[in-house]
Protein backbone atom coordinates (compact mmCIF):
# COMPACT_ATOMS: atom_id res chain seq x y z
CA UNK A 1 0.00 0.00 0.00
CA UNK A 2 1.38 3.15 -1.36
CA UNK A 3 1.93 6.44 1.56
CA UNK A 4 -1.24 8.06 -0.18
CA UNK A 5 -3.37 5.15 -0.41
CA UNK A 6 -2.63 4.86 3.29
CA UNK A 7 -3.24 8.63 4.33
CA UNK A 8 -6.67 8.21 2.21
CA UNK A 9 -8.06 5.22 3.94
CA UNK A 10 -7.52 6.57 7.45
CA UNK A 11 -8.81 9.97 6.21
CA UNK A 12 -11.86 8.16 5.28
CA UNK A 13 -12.31 5.88 8.15
CA UNK A 14 -11.08 8.63 10.61
CA UNK A 15 -14.15 10.47 9.04
CA UNK A 16 -16.78 7.47 9.02
CA UNK A 17 -16.25 6.99 12.71
CA UNK A 18 -16.84 10.71 13.28
CA UNK A 19 -19.70 10.57 11.78
CA UNK A 20 -21.19 7.27 13.41
CA UNK A 21 -19.96 8.60 16.72
CA UNK A 22 -22.04 11.79 16.12
CA UNK A 23 -24.70 9.78 15.52
CA UNK A 24 -24.21 7.93 18.49
CA UNK A 25 -24.15 10.55 20.72
CA UNK A 26 -27.52 12.12 18.86
CA UNK A 27 -29.08 8.66 19.56
CA UNK A 28 -28.12 8.67 22.82
CA UNK A 29 -29.69 12.34 23.40
CA UNK A 30 -32.75 10.94 22.11
CA UNK A 31 -32.73 7.31 23.35
CA UNK A 32 -36.38 8.14 25.49
CA UNK A 33 -37.44 9.76 22.69
CA UNK A 34 -36.93 6.76 20.35
CA UNK A 35 -37.97 4.01 22.73
CA UNK A 36 -41.82 2.87 21.54
CA UNK A 37 -43.55 3.24 24.81
CA UNK A 38 -43.48 4.16 28.83
CA UNK A 39 -43.46 0.71 30.97
CA UNK A 40 -45.45 -0.06 33.97
CA UNK A 41 -42.32 1.20 35.94
CA UNK A 42 -41.38 4.36 34.13
CA UNK A 43 -45.64 5.20 34.64
CA UNK A 44 -45.50 4.23 38.23
CA UNK A 45 -42.29 6.73 38.72
CA UNK A 46 -44.02 9.85 36.91
CA UNK A 47 -41.95 10.03 33.53
CA UNK A 48 -45.12 9.76 31.29
CA UNK A 49 -47.16 12.83 30.66
CA UNK A 50 -50.98 12.88 31.66
CA UNK A 51 -53.74 13.43 29.32
CA UNK A 52 -51.54 13.11 26.39
CA UNK A 53 -51.53 10.31 23.58
CA UNK A 54 -48.88 8.15 25.03
CA UNK A 55 -47.68 4.94 23.84
CA UNK A 56 -47.26 1.97 26.89
CA UNK A 57 -46.03 -1.70 26.84
CA UNK A 58 -45.68 -4.75 28.70
CA UNK A 59 -47.54 -7.61 29.26
CA UNK A 60 -50.88 -8.63 30.22
CA UNK A 61 -51.16 -9.27 33.05
CA UNK A 62 -52.50 -13.10 33.89
CA UNK A 63 -56.04 -13.45 34.78
CA UNK A 64 -56.99 -9.45 34.49
CA UNK A 65 -58.59 -9.24 31.99
CA UNK A 66 -62.26 -8.49 31.98
CA UNK A 67 -64.84 -8.21 29.16
CA UNK A 68 -68.46 -6.51 29.30
CA UNK A 69 -70.40 -9.02 28.34
CA UNK A 70 -73.04 -6.87 26.11
CA UNK A 71 -70.54 -3.85 24.60
CA UNK A 72 -66.64 -4.35 23.26
CA UNK A 73 -65.13 -2.47 26.26
CA UNK A 74 -62.63 -4.54 27.83
CA UNK A 75 -60.08 -4.42 30.72
CA UNK A 76 -56.74 -5.58 31.35
CA UNK A 77 -53.43 -4.40 33.35
CA UNK A 78 -50.22 -4.17 31.90
CA UNK A 79 -47.55 -5.44 33.75
CA UNK A 80 -43.54 -5.33 33.80
CA UNK A 81 -43.12 -7.66 36.89
CA UNK A 82 -42.72 -4.79 38.67
CA UNK A 83 -45.28 -2.56 38.28
CA UNK A 84 -48.44 -2.99 37.02
CA UNK A 85 -50.91 0.04 35.12
CA UNK A 86 -54.71 -0.70 34.46
CA UNK A 87 -55.98 -0.54 30.43
CA UNK A 88 -59.42 0.34 29.66
CA UNK A 89 -60.68 -0.31 25.92
CA UNK A 90 -63.79 -0.22 23.87
CA UNK A 91 -62.93 -1.82 20.12
CA UNK A 92 -61.78 -5.02 18.51
CA UNK A 93 -58.31 -6.72 20.12
CA UNK A 94 -55.73 -7.81 17.69
CA UNK A 95 -56.12 -11.96 17.27
CA UNK A 96 -52.67 -12.23 19.28
CA UNK A 97 -54.33 -10.62 22.41
CA UNK A 98 -53.89 -12.84 25.45
CA UNK A 99 -52.53 -13.13 28.93
CA UNK A 100 -49.71 -12.88 28.96
CA UNK A 101 -48.98 -11.57 26.06
CA UNK A 102 -47.04 -8.60 25.04
CA UNK A 103 -48.87 -5.65 24.28
CA UNK A 104 -48.39 -2.19 23.57
CA UNK A 105 -51.24 0.39 23.62
CA UNK A 106 -52.24 3.57 22.49
CA UNK A 107 -54.18 6.55 24.60
CA UNK A 108 -53.97 8.55 27.00
CA UNK A 109 -53.10 8.11 31.09
CA UNK A 110 -55.52 9.44 33.51
CA UNK A 111 -55.02 11.71 36.17
CA UNK A 112 -56.13 8.23 38.39
CA UNK A 113 -53.51 6.23 36.48
CA UNK A 114 -55.21 3.96 34.51
CA UNK A 115 -54.90 4.20 30.44
CA UNK A 116 -57.67 5.00 28.04
CA UNK A 117 -56.64 3.34 25.27
CA UNK A 118 -57.54 4.34 21.77
CA UNK A 119 -55.61 1.27 20.34
CA UNK A 120 -54.20 -1.58 21.38
CA UNK A 121 -50.97 -3.51 19.45
CA UNK A 122 -50.34 -7.00 19.94
CA UNK A 123 -46.24 -7.76 20.48
CA UNK A 124 -45.23 -11.41 19.75
CA UNK A 125 -41.53 -12.95 20.68
CA UNK A 126 -38.97 -14.52 18.19
CA UNK A 127 -39.91 -17.90 19.51
CA UNK A 128 -42.16 -19.42 16.67
CA UNK A 129 -43.18 -23.16 16.99
CA UNK A 130 -45.93 -26.02 15.57
CA UNK A 131 -48.85 -25.78 17.81
CA UNK A 132 -48.14 -29.27 18.78
CA UNK A 133 -45.22 -28.84 20.10
CA UNK A 134 -46.94 -25.82 22.12
CA UNK A 135 -49.41 -27.48 23.46
CA UNK A 136 -47.14 -30.63 24.60
CA UNK A 137 -45.34 -27.81 26.04
CA UNK A 138 -48.47 -26.29 28.33
CA UNK A 139 -49.50 -30.01 28.67
CA UNK A 140 -45.90 -30.77 30.57
CA UNK A 141 -46.68 -27.18 32.55
CA UNK A 142 -43.68 -24.93 30.95
CA UNK A 143 -44.47 -20.99 31.07
CA UNK A 144 -43.62 -19.13 28.13
CA UNK A 145 -40.40 -18.02 29.67
CA UNK A 146 -39.17 -21.41 29.60
CA UNK A 147 -40.12 -21.67 25.82
CA UNK A 148 -37.31 -20.87 24.07
CA UNK A 149 -35.15 -22.97 26.22
CA UNK A 150 -37.37 -26.11 25.54
CA UNK A 151 -38.92 -25.36 22.46
CA UNK A 152 -35.55 -27.71 20.14
CA UNK A 153 -36.16 -30.58 22.20
CA UNK A 154 -39.29 -30.89 22.76
CA UNK A 155 -40.01 -30.45 19.18
CA UNK A 156 -37.46 -32.82 18.24
CA UNK A 157 -39.70 -35.41 20.61
CA UNK A 158 -42.68 -33.80 19.29
CA UNK A 159 -41.89 -34.07 15.35
CA UNK A 160 -41.82 -37.81 15.72
CA UNK A 161 -45.10 -38.63 16.65
CA UNK A 162 -46.67 -35.37 14.77
CA UNK A 163 -47.45 -36.14 11.42
CA UNK A 164 -50.74 -34.05 11.09
CA UNK A 165 -50.55 -30.28 10.15
CA UNK A 166 -53.35 -28.65 11.39
CA UNK A 167 -52.88 -24.80 12.81
CA UNK A 168 -55.02 -24.90 15.84
CA UNK A 169 -54.46 -22.07 18.00
CA UNK A 170 -53.82 -22.60 21.68
CA UNK A 171 -56.25 -20.11 23.09
CA UNK B 1 -3.90 -15.10 -3.26
CA UNK B 2 -2.70 -11.25 -3.60
CA UNK B 3 -2.30 -12.24 -7.34
CA UNK B 4 -5.89 -13.84 -7.70
CA UNK B 5 -7.07 -10.35 -6.46
CA UNK B 6 -5.32 -8.31 -8.23
CA UNK B 7 -6.23 -10.46 -11.56
CA UNK B 8 -9.99 -10.01 -10.05
CA UNK B 9 -9.42 -6.24 -9.95
CA UNK B 10 -8.96 -6.07 -13.55
CA UNK B 11 -12.19 -5.96 -15.94
CA UNK B 12 -10.71 -8.64 -18.56
CA UNK B 13 -9.91 -11.67 -15.98
CA UNK B 14 -13.10 -10.35 -13.56
CA UNK B 15 -14.92 -11.05 -16.67
CA UNK B 16 -13.10 -14.50 -17.80
CA UNK B 17 -13.24 -15.79 -14.01
CA UNK B 18 -17.34 -14.84 -13.30
CA UNK B 19 -18.61 -16.71 -16.67
CA UNK B 20 -16.74 -19.84 -14.84
CA UNK B 21 -18.81 -19.26 -11.70
CA UNK B 22 -21.62 -18.10 -12.83
CA UNK B 23 -24.03 -21.00 -13.49
CA UNK B 24 -23.34 -22.48 -10.06
CA UNK B 25 -24.34 -19.67 -8.64
CA UNK B 26 -27.74 -18.72 -10.17
CA UNK B 27 -28.17 -23.28 -10.60
CA UNK B 28 -28.32 -22.69 -6.82
CA UNK B 29 -30.02 -19.78 -6.34
CA UNK B 30 -32.80 -21.15 -8.39
CA UNK B 31 -32.54 -24.37 -6.06
CA UNK B 32 -32.19 -23.56 -2.96
CA UNK B 33 -35.23 -20.65 -3.24
CA UNK B 34 -37.68 -23.43 -5.08
CA UNK B 35 -36.70 -26.11 -2.24
CA UNK B 36 -36.94 -23.34 0.50
CA UNK B 37 -40.19 -21.79 -0.88
CA UNK B 38 -42.45 -25.26 -1.19
CA UNK B 39 -40.70 -26.37 2.38
CA UNK B 40 -41.99 -23.28 4.13
CA UNK B 41 -44.91 -22.31 2.31
CA UNK B 42 -46.73 -25.81 2.77
CA UNK B 43 -44.62 -28.23 4.60
CA UNK B 44 -43.26 -26.34 7.26
CA UNK B 45 -45.78 -26.30 10.79
CA UNK B 46 -48.33 -23.37 10.98
CA UNK B 47 -47.05 -21.43 14.56
CA UNK B 48 -48.91 -21.72 17.35
CA UNK B 49 -50.03 -18.32 17.71
CA UNK B 50 -49.84 -16.87 14.26
CA UNK B 51 -51.34 -19.72 12.33
CA UNK B 52 -50.01 -19.70 8.33
CA UNK B 53 -49.53 -15.86 8.81
CA UNK B 54 -46.30 -16.74 10.32
CA UNK B 55 -45.11 -18.10 6.89
CA UNK B 56 -44.48 -14.55 6.03
CA UNK B 57 -40.97 -15.14 7.60
CA UNK B 58 -39.68 -16.96 4.68
CA UNK B 59 -39.61 -13.95 2.29
CA UNK B 60 -39.12 -11.25 5.06
CA UNK B 61 -35.93 -12.43 6.69
CA UNK B 62 -34.37 -13.09 3.82
CA UNK B 63 -35.25 -10.38 2.79
CA UNK B 64 -34.39 -7.71 5.43
CA UNK B 65 -30.90 -9.71 5.36
CA UNK B 66 -29.95 -9.29 1.98
CA UNK B 67 -30.99 -5.41 2.22
CA UNK B 68 -28.09 -5.17 5.17
CA UNK B 69 -25.79 -7.06 3.69
CA UNK B 70 -26.15 -5.73 0.07
CA UNK B 71 -25.47 -2.08 1.77
CA UNK B 72 -22.56 -3.44 3.77
CA UNK B 73 -21.09 -4.79 0.23
CA UNK B 74 -21.67 -1.42 -0.88
CA UNK B 75 -19.98 0.16 1.74
CA UNK B 76 -17.09 -1.82 1.39
CA UNK B 77 -16.61 -1.48 -2.67
CA UNK B 78 -17.23 2.13 -2.25
CA UNK B 79 -13.66 2.28 0.31
CA UNK B 80 -12.03 -0.23 -2.23
CA UNK B 81 -12.86 1.98 -5.21
CA UNK B 82 -11.87 5.30 -3.17
CA UNK B 83 -8.81 4.02 -1.69
CA UNK B 84 -7.57 1.41 -4.43
CA UNK B 85 -9.26 3.53 -7.63
CA UNK B 86 -10.27 -0.58 -8.61
CA UNK B 87 -13.19 -0.04 -11.23
CA UNK B 88 -14.56 -3.57 -10.72
CA UNK B 89 -15.62 -2.43 -7.08
CA UNK B 90 -17.23 1.20 -8.09
CA UNK B 91 -19.08 -1.19 -11.05
CA UNK B 92 -20.17 -3.65 -8.73
CA UNK B 93 -21.30 -0.89 -6.02
CA UNK B 94 -23.48 0.54 -8.77
CA UNK B 95 -24.90 -2.59 -9.91
CA UNK B 96 -26.13 -3.69 -6.31
CA UNK B 97 -27.77 -0.60 -4.95
CA UNK B 98 -31.45 -1.65 -7.01
CA UNK B 99 -31.67 -4.95 -5.44
CA UNK B 100 -30.55 -3.67 -2.30
CA UNK B 101 -32.84 -1.30 -2.92
CA UNK B 102 -35.64 -3.69 -4.02
CA UNK B 103 -34.71 -5.82 -0.99
CA UNK B 104 -36.17 -3.21 1.58
CA UNK B 105 -38.66 -2.34 0.12
CA UNK B 106 -39.45 -6.40 0.15
CA UNK B 107 -38.89 -6.16 3.53
CA UNK B 108 -40.78 -3.38 4.45
CA UNK B 109 -43.47 -4.25 3.00
CA UNK B 110 -44.14 -7.63 3.78
CA UNK B 111 -43.69 -6.73 7.32
CA UNK B 112 -46.64 -4.95 6.87
CA UNK B 113 -48.78 -7.32 5.77
CA UNK B 114 -47.08 -9.82 8.23
CA UNK B 115 -48.38 -6.70 11.00
CA UNK B 116 -51.89 -6.74 9.86
CA UNK B 117 -52.54 -9.87 11.57
CA UNK B 118 -50.01 -10.36 14.34
CA UNK B 119 -49.71 -6.67 15.53
CA UNK B 120 -52.69 -5.19 14.49
CA UNK B 121 -51.16 -2.30 12.43
CA UNK B 122 -49.01 -2.29 9.45
CA UNK B 123 -46.93 0.59 10.18
CA UNK B 124 -45.63 1.94 13.97
CA UNK B 125 -42.89 4.62 14.32
CA UNK B 126 -40.83 1.94 16.29
CA UNK B 127 -37.04 1.97 15.56
CA UNK B 128 -36.50 -0.82 13.82
CA UNK B 129 -39.08 0.13 11.45
CA UNK B 130 -37.89 3.45 11.09
CA UNK B 131 -34.42 2.71 10.71
CA UNK B 132 -35.25 0.39 7.79
CA UNK B 133 -37.56 3.17 6.48
CA UNK B 134 -34.27 5.23 6.52
CA UNK B 135 -31.90 2.15 4.71
CA UNK B 136 -34.80 2.31 1.76
CA UNK B 137 -34.08 6.25 1.84
CA UNK B 138 -30.32 5.47 1.36
CA UNK B 139 -30.23 3.39 -1.41
CA UNK B 140 -32.46 5.72 -3.35
CA UNK B 141 -30.19 8.65 -2.33
CA UNK B 142 -27.22 6.18 -3.44
CA UNK B 143 -29.25 5.51 -7.39
CA UNK B 144 -29.90 9.29 -7.08
CA UNK B 145 -26.45 10.57 -6.64
CA UNK B 146 -24.81 8.03 -9.43
CA UNK B 147 -27.72 9.92 -12.12
CA UNK B 148 -27.23 13.47 -10.78
CA UNK B 149 -23.58 13.92 -12.01
CA UNK B 150 -22.36 14.22 -15.47
CA UNK B 151 -18.83 13.02 -14.81
CA UNK B 152 -19.02 9.37 -14.07
CA UNK B 153 -15.69 9.93 -11.15
CA UNK B 154 -17.41 12.50 -9.22
CA UNK B 155 -20.54 10.20 -9.48
CA UNK B 156 -18.55 7.18 -8.54
CA UNK B 157 -17.03 9.02 -5.49
CA UNK B 158 -19.92 10.76 -4.36
CA UNK B 159 -22.19 7.27 -3.60
CA UNK B 160 -19.58 5.73 -2.34
CA UNK B 161 -19.42 8.47 0.25
CA UNK B 162 -23.17 8.28 0.70
CA UNK B 163 -22.30 4.38 1.50
CA UNK B 164 -19.33 4.99 3.39
CA UNK B 165 -21.25 7.39 6.03
CA UNK B 166 -24.93 5.69 5.38
CA UNK B 167 -23.13 2.18 6.72
CA UNK B 168 -23.71 3.53 10.20
CA UNK B 169 -27.28 2.78 10.11
CA UNK B 170 -26.88 -1.04 10.01
CA UNK B 171 -25.58 -1.32 13.72
CA UNK B 172 -28.59 0.86 14.26
CA UNK B 173 -31.31 -1.57 12.37
CA UNK B 174 -29.18 -4.83 13.52
CA UNK B 175 -29.03 -3.69 17.62
CA UNK B 176 -32.62 -1.50 17.35
CA UNK B 177 -34.58 -3.92 19.31
CA UNK B 178 -32.14 -4.25 21.85
CA UNK B 179 -31.29 -1.02 22.79
CA UNK B 180 -35.00 0.76 22.49
CA UNK B 181 -38.29 -0.78 23.61
CA UNK B 182 -39.80 -1.55 19.85
CA UNK B 183 -42.72 -3.07 18.19
CA UNK B 184 -40.78 -5.32 16.63
CA UNK B 185 -39.49 -8.52 18.49
CA UNK B 186 -35.99 -8.85 18.38
CA UNK B 187 -33.32 -11.33 15.75
CA UNK B 188 -35.38 -14.30 14.97
CA UNK B 189 -32.39 -15.69 12.85
CA UNK B 190 -28.48 -15.95 13.88
CA UNK B 191 -25.80 -17.79 12.35
CA UNK B 192 -24.09 -17.77 15.48
CA UNK B 193 -26.75 -18.84 18.14
CA UNK B 194 -29.10 -21.67 18.52
CA UNK B 195 -31.98 -21.28 16.66
CA UNK B 196 -34.94 -20.20 18.65
CA UNK B 197 -37.22 -22.37 16.49
CA UNK B 198 -37.70 -25.63 16.10
CA UNK B 199 -35.39 -27.32 13.27
CA UNK B 200 -38.41 -27.92 10.91
CA UNK B 201 -39.14 -24.28 11.14
CA UNK B 202 -35.90 -23.39 10.82
CA UNK B 203 -34.20 -25.35 7.94
CA UNK B 204 -36.65 -23.81 5.02
CA UNK B 205 -35.59 -19.85 6.60
CA UNK B 206 -32.13 -21.47 6.14
CA UNK B 207 -32.08 -22.73 2.55
CA UNK B 208 -34.28 -19.60 1.91
CA UNK B 209 -31.35 -17.28 3.47
CA UNK B 210 -28.64 -19.33 1.55
CA UNK B 211 -30.79 -18.98 -1.66
CA UNK B 212 -31.17 -14.86 -1.81
CA UNK B 213 -27.63 -14.74 -1.23
CA UNK B 214 -26.62 -16.85 -4.05
CA UNK B 215 -29.04 -15.00 -6.01
CA UNK B 216 -27.40 -11.23 -4.56
CA UNK B 217 -24.25 -13.04 -6.09
CA UNK B 218 -25.88 -14.15 -9.21
CA UNK B 219 -27.41 -11.48 -10.10
CA UNK B 220 -24.58 -8.78 -8.96
CA UNK B 221 -21.77 -10.98 -10.81
CA UNK B 222 -23.96 -10.84 -14.45
CA UNK B 223 -25.36 -7.26 -14.24
CA UNK B 224 -21.44 -6.20 -13.51
CA UNK B 225 -20.45 -8.43 -16.57
CA UNK B 226 -22.85 -6.40 -19.07
CA UNK B 227 -21.23 -2.90 -16.76
CA UNK B 228 -18.02 -4.21 -17.80
CA UNK B 229 -18.57 -4.65 -21.83
CA UNK B 230 -20.82 -1.30 -21.80
CA UNK B 231 -17.91 0.69 -20.16
CA UNK B 232 -14.78 -1.13 -21.70
CA UNK B 233 -16.46 -1.04 -24.86
CA UNK B 234 -13.42 0.51 -26.76
CA UNK B 235 -11.13 -1.50 -25.14
CA UNK B 236 -9.04 -4.07 -27.41
CA UNK B 237 -10.21 -7.14 -25.58
CA UNK B 238 -13.76 -6.46 -25.53
CA UNK B 239 -14.10 -5.57 -29.16
CA UNK B 240 -12.33 -9.16 -29.84
CA UNK B 241 -14.49 -10.55 -27.75
CA UNK B 242 -17.05 -9.11 -29.77
CA UNK B 243 -15.67 -10.09 -32.82
CA UNK B 244 -15.68 -13.75 -31.80
CA UNK B 245 -19.23 -13.44 -31.77
CA UNK B 246 -19.68 -14.43 -28.25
Amino acid sequence: MTPKRRQKLFVILGLVSLAAIAVGLTLFALRSNINLFFSPVQIAAGDAPFERTLRAGGMVKEGSVSRDTETLDVAFTVTDYVDDVEVRYSGILPDLFREGQGVVVVGELTQEGWIRADEVLARHDENYMPPEVAQALEDAGYSPEDYQAKAAEVAKRVGAQAGNDDSRQTN
Amino acid sequence: MWTFIHKLGSPKWFYVISARLLPWFWAAAAVLIVVGSIWGLAFAPADYQQGNSFRIIYVHVPAAFLAQSIFVAMAVSGLIFMVWKIKIADMAAAMMAPLGAAMTFIALFSGAVWGVPTWGTWWMWDARLTSMLILLFLYVGVIALRGAFSSRDSASRAASVLALVGVINIPIIKYSVDWWYTLHQPATFSVTSRPAMPLEMWMPLLIMVLGFYCFFIALTLTRTRSEILRREATKHWVRELAGEGR
